[in-house]
């Protein structure tokens, strides 16, 4: 069979990727008790999110400075508990504002 | 103590509902903005690998994953093999199992199997994030009205990016783009600010991405490979430096 529907393709990547998401959340039943383990999870989603937004920030703006100045007031504003939605908010209008005013100078 | 807590837990659960509902649309919001834009510019690849809008739609709608869905895309565009499809699922997805094990110890005990496997279903990185980041046990609502506001503006983007791809600006599609990592930012930042150790975790998060980025060799590799090498030798070292004691930091606050 010809391997170009992208339908079949599909229907795998939806397997494959969910599969991985329920696999661990089944194997695992109720607390772990090692002490290593424990640790290790409670630090992965910090470790995973922060090696994620650097330095992926700067590097998907048009201009890095836009990055650098919404990494730096972001940062700022999660520090005094701004909320998700408007550490989002006050991040996009600063890259707005520097990528669109920057060309301008 | 901690039986009464739980039992505390389950009947403060059924009057709230609505509230955990509530809360996880409100907390889901920024979620969906954020992934509106990046599903977008997958949409653009999307169209190239010769998928309709209706497919885009589907296929985000179920994955919901974003390095893996642009890896699946390139594949599909290129008619690769279907183990070179399963392989390429499997290491960009990979910190998914990571994070599944970390949201099982989430759970409150007693959670129902098909809690467990519908909210596993629901892991992405943002929604994951808010997951673990909300006080105590995570109830299934919150989850799942989260991870419901953000699949549907994240398959919407997909499909709307399939046919109007390239039609917005690019600097308003850079600004939205950041939403996400505004969002990472106000997640990891205030348990900083009460836990010195998740501080110093996050300080080293910082530094070896940054260095990775520009190291000779390792700044070659894609960026799922070094998100999910970091986070195991950071975690690793973190966890066995700074172990925890008691039981109460993990589930429960």
């Amino acid at each position: 069979m010809e391997q170009n529907n992208p339908i079949l393709y599909i229907l795998l990547a939806i397997l494959v990727t969910n599969l991985i998401r329920v696999l661990p959340m089944l194997l695992i039943k109720g607390p772990i008790r090692n002490t290593f383990l424990r640790s290790f999870l409670y630090y992965v989603p910090y470790v995973t999110l922060a090696v994620m937004t650097f330095p992926a920030i700067i590097e998907t703006t048009l201009t890095p400075l836009a990055g650098v100045v919404a990494l730096v007031v972001g940062l700022v504003a999660a520090w005094f508990r701004l909320g998700l939605f408007p550490v989002s908010i006050i991040c996009c209008l600063i890259v707005y504002l520097i990528d669109s005013l920057l060309p301008m100078l | 103590m901690e039986v009464t807590d739980v039992n505390n837990r389950r009947h403060t659960n059924s009057n709230t509902l609505g509230q955990d509902i509530l809360k996880g649309l409100r907390d889901g919001t920024p979620i969906a903005l954020g992934y509106f834009a990046v599903a977008f510019s997958l949409g653009i690849i999307a169209k190239k690998a010769g998928l309709t809008a209706s497919m885009g739609f589907f296929s985000s709608f179920f994955t919901r994953a974003s390095a893996g869905e642009y890896g699946v895309y390139t594949l599909v565009a290129i008619h690769a093999t279907y183990v070179e499809l399963i392989a390429m699922c499997l290491v960009t997805n990979l910190r998914y199992m990571l994070m599944s094990a970390a949201f099982s110890q989430k759970l409150a005990p007693g959670t129902s199997w098909f809690h467990r496997l519908f909210m596993a279903c629901c892991i992405t990185d943002e929604v994951f994030g808010i997951s673990v980041g909300h006080r105590g046990y995570t109830p299934p609502a919150y989850t799942y009205s989260a991870a419901l506001i953000s699949s549907l503006f994240w398959a919407s983007g997909c499909a709307i990016g399939i046919v109007a791809g390239g039609m917005l600006p690019t600097h308003i599609v850079s600004a939205l783009s950041v939403a996400l990592y505004g969002m990472f930012l106000a997640i990891i930042v205030p348990p900083a600010r009460r836990a010195p150790n998740v501080l110093y975790a996050l300080i080293a998060s910082f530094v070896l991405s940054g260095l990775c980025a520009i190291a000779p060799v390792v700044s070659e590799w894609s960026s799922g490979t070094r998100t999910i090498l970091l986070t195991l030798l950071i975690s690793s070292v973190m966890a066995w430096l700074r172990p925890f004691k008691n039981r109460e930091s993990n589930g429960t606050e």
